[in-house]
């Protein structure tokens, strides 16, 4: 049933620039968000890469460490403020540049439309926008490396007075932790720009047919993404002003007063709250991490489905799971502020609710097995990445039950207990479903191939490194090894640490360079990968109907109807073991 | 038998349906009204700082600031601006276009003597002596204010956009959506205003 | 499918490292640490059961339910599994946190008992100090203009203040052992993080705050006390010890201390 398109059909862009640097195309616009995701992960894995390498030589001179940074690195060893600026930009551009931008803006620019059957995203104009907003915010953030000072040492969390009181707290807090505020400022901007076109398209421009309830999954959790980043980063954003003003202003929001730093009475600021940062900061750092995890959870959930040719199992369930996960999001950012020195009794309601949380994840988790069971499940490469992101959430979702618990945080705050349960959560299974993500809609985006043996090849090699790298984490968290720490040599107990550092050193660089596989495969497939079906994976939603790669205005000017569910897999008497969408009823019955 | 009477073009297109003018129409709403929640929020943010920091002062650092008797003048200006542009809204609805005009460059005018005034509230402060970092109370009115500024500064934008169309006779149908946009986030950034001047007075 | 024995052995292997405690806890030197130690074995137990569960299922149905050419079953969900399963869970998890309750509260809801040691802890980048009330009970007064760093003051003591004649000032913490100990938590500059994992106790340092912590620590020993909440480039360098001694030998510690003021 064709009707007349609008604002973005019939006017394929020309010329190179329009076409692929400033395209009003969410497909474009998805693709260069992947590819500056991309980007970012190199970069910061190349930083994980150099910190793993210091914390178990630490005195080892390397020539070109001071090649690279005269000042920071003299003489080729790495300063431990260098150490602590690459662990800083390493959090920082994971956390924003990669994790929040290629699952949602990535994955969700290209496929949200398709999905629901749109010709393009609500606003197309401020989709493009965002990215280059984004692109900017990159650049402010990598500028930061190359100021007087270098990069910020503060983390990714920047807790003031550290990051509040300007250079006299140690290297990079001076222009580099400014500029590190300004890009964060250009990312929540950015980031709001992404929300509102996600939410508006999500809700408005659903194709006829197409209720909530018939959504695939992964369009679920690109919409409950929107909102927490939305509402979170607004206040990511205030926060950052307020800091900002602290260091550069004179005011005094997070700087207490009778400070003396390095010899310095810091003599005008009176009577701020550090821990005022804290709950203004965590109030957007815990709905992040969901933003990080929840569209990994939606392509799992796909995948599952169609790899097993079965639908979701409890498909509703699911639904309110990532509404709770959600919503519950917002209300337990105390939990990474247990030992702050705020109010016990919170404490205490945060560690309930916190326990609540882990109710809709473990719901999932048990769907999803519930969807494999009974199951004919193909190993795909894609499919081998969604159940890869099974086992890791499991591991690193169980991890947070004893974090959860401020009694048992009492010992593991700060440790690398939490770094462990974090990079099982966001470094490894969140990047899982980005891997599941590329190689189940790569055809979709380039109307070729990915090879499956380097897949194979790529993720056994990647799903056993990363078990190897971040489970040691938690053993050695559990005998008291604090995290930030450069060098371990200070710290007598930490003498047994010391081979399970190295055996993960030795773990990342292996695993890190399986990632050349991943690189490798991904640009040779762009160019020389066998040519795509429509529907290689005999898939039931929306993307599928539409050629590989899709027409400029995705349907070719026909907008779809939708009959069914986004999972009709073996529906019994059914002629194929699948269902597309836009299949009207009478035909599955004349298929008798 | 004659046939149900043509609809009017309310501007929202067919129902249903996920394309033409009506959802682009729909869109454009849940697009602002997404604007405005994340506007909330960061007001909110910036208003739990300001309870927290308040609370706070035990140092007997908050000192209530001697707030320039212009706000009051401004925020006149502004209720008056906001009034309007509705009524502007209600004269296009009419089909009176040069009163729609009138009324919405007058209403823009005001939006941008409404930043005026508040530059001069900021001079008038600092002449006073009081300024961003001299304490609690006047950093947060800085922040408020300018963060408010902003927002004006965005509505302003668009403002002028729309009475530069009017005024080009470019106002077709589609324009409407920008109209009532437009007009929706003014009218917000108003709200807005009066509770902040709630709490400054209060509280500040 | 190659995929279900790798999750079991990494499934097997994590295990046994837990089973195992191939790297673990120091010993508890008090009660509430052995009642932390318990309630880790309880979530452990508990989290363990599930993990070991949850990987073995999702290796078993990829093992059992590989394609085979046939058709798959065909089901929606089952809402009576859901719903027993999200029960347990959430049963499980809460309760967790109830039994829990007890320590957090010992630690954080009870004041410290009349009769402690006060002690004032001042972190700063990058060490510990300490100071003790000496026999008159109070701490004598500080200013910041007065700290000397190089001359071992890193309080900056007011000379004229005769409550802190006696203040006793130390880079280490010395405790008796089986008395309550009250420490003050101040920090000149950034936020520092006192933790004793003997004590399985930690606390953040936040300046512009002064912050309690009490505990009693019950065997003689020199446990170390590395910083921990990221403070600046010297955070890995910022360690002091808490020496756990009789009381007379505390005793006999201090005098030593203000005969050498």
């Amino acid at each position: 049933m064709a009707s007349p398109s609008t604002h973005t059909a019939h006017h394929a862009p020309q010329g190179f620039i329009r076409k692929y640097i400033f395209s009003l195309d969410h497909k474009v616009i998805g693709i260069q968000y992947y590819f500056l995701g991309l980007f970012s992960v190199f970069l910061g894995m190349s930083l994980s890469l150099l910190m793993r390498f210091h914390m178990v030589n630490p005195n080892v001179v390397v020539k070109w460490f001071a090649t690279l940074w005269p000042t920071a690195a003299a003489g080729g060893i790495m300063t431990p403020e260098l150490y602590l600026s690459l662990m800083t930009m390493h959090g920082t551009i994971m956390v924003f540049f990669v994790l929040t931008t290629v699952p949602q803006s990535g994955f969700g620019n290209y496929f949200l439309p398709i999905q629901i059957g749109a010709e393009d995203m609500a606003f197309p104009v401020l989709n493009m926008m965002s990215f280059w907003t984004t692109f900017l915010a990159l650049v402010v953030m990598v500028a930061a490396f190359f100021v007087q000072g270098g990069a910020p040492l503060s983390g990714w969390t920047a807790y003031p007075p550290l990051s509040g009181a300007g250079p006299l707290t140690g290297p990079g807090e001076g222009m580099g932790q400014n500029l590190w505020i300004l890009s964060i400022a250009i990312f929540c901007g950015a980031s709001l720009m992404g929300a509102i076109n996600f939410i508006a398209t999500t809700v408005d421009l659903r194709c006829k047919g197409m209720t909530l309830m018939r959504m695939p999954l992964t369009c679920w959790t690109w919409l409950v993404t929107a909102i927490l980043g939305l509402l979170g980063f607004a206040v990511l954003l205030s926060a950052g002003v307020l800091l900002l003003l602290d260091r550069i202003a004179g005011t005094s929001f997070f700087l207490p007063a009778g400070m003396f730093i390095n010899d310095h009475i810091i003599a005008n600021h009176k009577g701020g709250s550090p821990l005022l940062w804290q709950h203004l900061f965590w109030f957007f750092g815990h709905p992040e991490v969901y933003i990080a995890i929840l569209p990994g959870m939606g392509v799992t959930s796909q995948l599952l489905s169609t790899f097993s040719r079965k639908p979701v199992f409890g498909y509703k369930a699911m639904v309110y799971a990532i509404l709770s996960i959600g919503f519950l999001g917002f209300l337990v950012w105390g939990h990474h502020m247990f030992m702050s020195g705020m109010n016990p009794y919170s404490a205490m309601a945060f560690s309930v609710l916190t326990m609540c949380i882990g109710v809709p994840s473990a719901i999932k988790t048990f769907n999803w097995i519930g969807t494999l069971w009974g199951g004919k499940i193909h190993f795909d490469t894609a499919m081998l990445f969604a159940l890869g992101f099974v086992s890791l959430f499991v591991t690193g979702g169980v991890s947070g039950i004893f974090l959860g618990q401020p009694a048992l945080d009492l010992y593991f705050h700060d440790t690398y207990f939490v770094v462990g349960h974090f990079h099982m959560i966001m470094g490894v299974a969140a990047i899982f479903g980005m891997f599941a993500g590329t190689f189940y809609w790569f055809p979709k985006m380039f109307g070729r191939m990915m090879n499956e043996t380097l897949g194979k090849i790529h993720f056994y090699l990647t799903f056993i490194g990363v078990y190897c790298i971040f489970t040691p984490m938690h053993y050695v968290g559990i005998m008291g090894n604090p995290r930030r720490y450069s060098d371990f040599s200070n710290v007598g107990y930490l003498a047994n640490a010391m081979p399970l550092h190295q055996f993960m050193t030795y773990a990342a660089f292996v695993t890190a360079t399986a990632q050349l596989i991943f690189l490798f495969n991904l640009i040779w497939s762009i160019r020389k990968g066998a040519k795509a079906p429509v529907n290689p994976w005999n898939s039931t939603t929306l993307e599928w109907t539409v050629p590989s790669p899709p027409p400029f205005d995705n349907f070719g000017g026909v907008h779809p109807v939708v009959y069914r569910g986004a999972y009709e897999y073996s529906v019994p008497g059914a002629p194929t073991d699948f269902i597309m969408q836009t299949v009207p009823p009478q035909v599955i019955a004349q298929g008798d | 038998m004659q046939g149900p009477p043509p609809p009017i073009d309310t501007g929202w297109g067919g129902e249903g349906d996920s394309s033409g003018r009506g959802a682009d129409r729909r869109a454009s709403f849940t697009g602002l009204f997404v604007l405005l929640a994340a506007c909330t929020m960061a007001f909110a943010a910036l208003s739990s700082a300001f309870v927290v920091r308040r609370g706070l002062s035990d140092m007997n650092d908050w000192v209530s600031i001697g707030k320039p008797p212009i706000l009051f003048v401004n925020t006149a200006v502004l209720l008056l601006s906001s009034f309007l542009l509705d009524a502007s809204r209600r004269a296009l609805k009419a089909g009176a276009r040069s009163r729609f005009n009138l009324y919405w460059s007058a209403a823009t005018g005001l939006g941008i003597l409404f930043l005026a005034g508040q530059a001069f509230a900021w001079y008038q402060l600092r002449q006073a002596g009081i300024f961003i970092a001299t304490n609690p109370a006047s950093s947060f009115f800085y922040v408020f204010t300018a963060a408010h500024a902003f927002h004006i500064l965005g509505g302003v934008a668009a403002l002028v956009y729309v009475d530069v169309q009017a005024l080009r006779l470019r106002l077709g149908p589609a324009k409407r959506t920008a109209i009532d946009v437009t007009a929706i986030f003014w009218h917000f950034l108003d709200g807005l205003w009066l509770y902040l001047m709630v709490l400054f007075y209060v509280w500040g | 499918m190659l995929l279900a024995p790798v999750v079991w052995v990494l499934t097997v292997v994590i295990c046994y490292f837990f089973i195992a405690k191939t790297w673990w806890f120091p010993p508890p030197i008090n009660a509430h640490g052995v009642a932390y130690d318990t309630q880790f074995m309880r979530t452990l137990i508990v989290v363990g059961i599930i993990f070991f569960l949850a990987q073995f299922a999702l290796g078993w149905v990829i093992w059992k339910f590989r394609n085979d050419g046939g058709r798959a079953s065909h089901s929606h969900g089952n809402n009576k599994l859901e719903t027993l399963w999200t029960s347990a869970t959430a049963l499980l998890f809460l309760g967790l946190v109830v039994m829990g309750t007890k320590i957090w509260a010992g630690v954080h809801f009870d004041e410290a008992p009349p009769d402690s040691v006060q002690i004032e802890v001042m972190a700063k980048q990058f060490a510990f100090n300490f100071r003790y009330p000496g026999a008159d009970g109070k701490f004598g007064h500080t200013e910041l203009r007065l700290i000397n760093d190089a001359n071992g003051d890193p309080f900056g003591m007011d000379p004229k203040d005769p409550a802190g004649k006696d203040d006793i000032l130390s880079a280490s913490l010395k405790v008796p052992a089986g008395k309550s100990i009250k420490l003050i938590l101040h920090s000149r500059d950034v936020i520092h993080n006192f933790f004793v994992p003997e004590l399985r106790m930690k606390q953040d340092i936040v300046p512009g705050m002064e912050i309690p912590l009490h505990f009693q620590a019950d065997k003689i020993g020199v446990y170390e006390v590395p910083c921990s909440e990221l403070c600046g480039l010297g955070h890995f360098q910022m360690h002091t010890t808490m020496q756990v001694m009789s009381e007379s030998d505390f005793e006999q510690w201090k005098q030593q201390q203000l005969a050498n003021r």
